[in-house]
């Protein structure tokens, strides 16, 4: 599914510069649920933002369900991720004026999707979530959980290749975390391919491989015995 | 193509209303900006057609290329004659002029007894008496001052000039204060300085300056020339130019024949007085024309405040909502629907802003119409704003709408989604 080869990337920071990836190889396959970790400083998040297409790389390749990522212009992007990509934020980044359902059907107007079956559509993924009740309500009026719910629904509501998570159970507690790597586990089990950004050894290890980073490098790749959230939820 | 397409997209609209409606605040903000300008727009030009209609509902009772020439004293001396021989018109200059001055169109000689020294006639009817300026007058004159006569009566005809009548048309408070409050004066005799006429007509007084009142009475020339004994003289002549003629020149025109025929030094500027209502009114008219281009210039530079103010606010909203657009776009939205998004907030808050601004000039607009509709001395008549100003008008705001639009457009989508998605 993700083909990466050599990956480099490095950011100027005034006249210094700073190398952030230093040749990442690796690949994913299609329904893998693959754990980043790596602690700050170590790459993660800009190799997440590079295979989200939020970035671009400076050297390497990177092939995406056979599908080679280059020479990006921003429109180019833009239709890959609504394509390929579903997003979910660590701050959830819903927007707030808009109703759960609204949130959920935004990336379906931005595929050109009729409204009413956006409103299907959404309503569907929002009841996959356990929130059909909630599709009216304002993110304001949703529990940290919730919004984040509503952020998986919304990622996945556009159908992507790939699920990417950064640090989605950052801003949870433990309880709540459990919930939403469990729905996550769910999403994995239909045959999903999930990347997780995080650094909480728990989280990592409710995946079935890990991937660890240090200063640009992958120091460690194997696959972990997948611990059940939903075992752990009281 | 495609932007085209989005105008009519519902769900561009409903993504434009969830935004505005967001912050109501700065969506009131804003639009009052726009609103002002454009009210602005419409209240100034409105009331400068209003005041250009009121100057021409003054003038509406005589031709507005009209003058009024009276024979003064010479102040230089000239051909024997010596100095401050004062002259006067005669009946006779009538002709010289009429050929030697081709702008004329009608001339009316006029002479009143009452108003330049002689005594005010006394004018009595039965038991009630009082006095009134009489005027010696030719039926030319209604050609170039309208004279509203009332139902049933006239005014001085060619007969009554022919056999020197003894008729006259009197004023509504020479009515008023001769007459009984139903009695038709029509037909009936008064006795204007011991001398019976009979009343032929009454005439409705517009005011509009000059030395005419409502109690004035007109009676034929020749008849005036017989009772009063002036004999050729004229005191003054009211002239009426073709409507394509140079006032100013028939005016200077006239005078040179006058100095001519009077034997006057050309150069002599006090010999012969004039009033040129042409000229007063191409200045009025000039004035209007200068308000209206300064309502048309303060408007639109109103509007243009306005128009820029919604781009500040937008530039200002486009940074509040840094991460929400990052969102959209790590979504899916491409640039061009970002920066269309922005554009057409921009030009729907103006056009809204606007049409409101219009609609509350035209309220503001009518209630002062309404409030001045009594004053007949006060010259503004139906304050409008002709369509094509306000279609500019319109015009201009959707095009500087989308315009300003663009700034906070582009800044929109120069930013990275991954910087817009880190701001906090």
């Amino acid at each position: 599914m993700i083909q990466i080869k050599n990956l480099h990337k490095s950011y100027k920071m005034g006249s210094s510069s700073l190398h952030v990836l230093k040749g990442i190889n690796f690949e994913v396959e299609e329904g893998e649920l693959v754990a980043i970790m790596g602690s700050s400083g170590s790459g993660k998040s800009t190799l997440l933002n590079i295979l989200g297409m939020l970035d671009g790389a400076d050297e390497g390749e990177y092939i995406l369900d056979e599908v080679p990522i280059k020479n990006l212009n921003e429109t180019k992007a833009a239709k890959y991720r609504n394509k390929f990509l579903g997003f979910v934020f660590q701050s959830f980044n819903l927007i707030n004026y808009k109703s759960a359902l609204e949130n959920v059907a935004l990336p379906l107007y931005y595929q050109g999707i009729q409204r009413k079956e956006r409103q299907s559509l959404a309503l569907d993924y929002l009841e996959r979530v356990g929130l059909k009740d909630w599709a009216t309500h304002l993110p304001s009026e949703l529990s940290g959980g919730q919004k984040q719910r509503v952020a998986i629904a919304r990622a996945m509501a556009s159908r992507p290749k790939v699920l990417l998570a950064d640090e989605p159970t950052g801003a949870l507690d433990t309880k709540t975390s459990y919930e939403v790597m469990d729905l996550i586990q769910k999403i994995n089990d239909e045959g999903k391919t999930i990347l997780v950004v995080t650094h909480e050894p728990d989280i990592a290890q409710m995946c079935k491989r890990v991937v660890q980073l240090k200063d640009g490098i992958i120091i460690k790749d194997e696959k972990v015995d997948q611990v059940l959230a939903s075992e752990n939820v009281q | 193509m495609n932007s085209l397409k989005v105008l009519f997209d519902r769900d561009t609209w409903q993504e434009i209303f969830g935004s505005i409606s967001k912050n109501k605040t700065r969506t009131v903000i804003t639009v009052i900006g726009v609103l002002w300008g454009i009210f602005i727009y419409i209240a100034l030009s409105g009331a400068a057609k209003g005041l250009d209609n009121g100057f021409e509902r003054q003038f509406e009772n005589i031709a507005m290329n009209s003058m009024f020439v009276w024979a003064q004293r010479t102040s230089i001396p000239y051909d024997g004659f010596k100095i401050g021989r004062s002259i006067e018109l005669k009946l006779s200059d009538i002709e010289y002029l009429k050929k030697r001055v081709p702008e004329i169109e009608f001339i009316a000689p006029r002479n009143v007894r009452g108003v330049f020294g002689g005594a005010v006639p006394l004018v009595v009817h039965k038991s009630k008496s009082s006095n009134y300026n009489v005027y010696g007058d030719f039926p030319e004159y209604t050609k170039i001052a309208t004279k509203k006569i009332y139902d049933g009566g006239r005014f001085i005809n060619e007969e009554d000039i022919k056999n020197k009548r003894k008729v006259c048309v009197i004023g509504e408070r020479t009515q008023a204060e001769l007459f009984e409050k139903n009695e038709n004066p029509i037909g009936q005799y008064i006795k204007i300085d011991n001398i019976y006429f009979q009343v032929i007509g009454v005439h409705k007084f517009i005011p509009g300056g000059g030395f005419e009142s409502d109690g004035d009475i007109y009676i034929p020339f020749e008849t005036y020339k017989q009772i009063y004994n002036s004999g050729d003289s004229v005191q003054w002549f009211t002239i009426a130019a073709y409507d394509d003629a140079d006032v100013v020149v028939a005016e200077k025109d006239i005078k040179t024949v006058l100095k001519r025929i009077h034997r006057v030094s050309p150069d002599d500027e006090r010999a012969f007085g004039g009033f040129n209502l042409g000229e007063v009114f191409n200045k009025i008219v000039g004035f209007s024309k200068g308000m209206t281009l300064l309502s048309l210039i303060v408007g639109i530079a109103t509007i243009i405040a306005g128009v820029i103010g919604i781009g500040n606010i937008l530039l200002i909203s486009v940074k509040e909502r840094t991460k929400e657009l990052g969102v959209r776009r790590a979504l899916g939205a491409t640039p061009s629907e970002v920066r269309n998004q922005i554009i057409v907030e921009s030009v729907f808050l103006t056009l809204i802003a606007g049409i409101l601004g219009i609609i509350l000039g035209a309220l503001v607009l009518a209630g002062i119409n309404a409030a001045t509709l009594d004053l007949t001395d006060f010259p503004y008549t139906n304050p409008t704003v002709p369509i094509p100003f306000i279609l500019g008008a319109l015009f201009i705001m959707v095009f500087l709408g989308t315009l300003i639009g663009l700034i906070p457009a582009q800044r929109a989508v120069s930013i990275k989604p991954i910087d817009a998605l880190r701001e906090e």
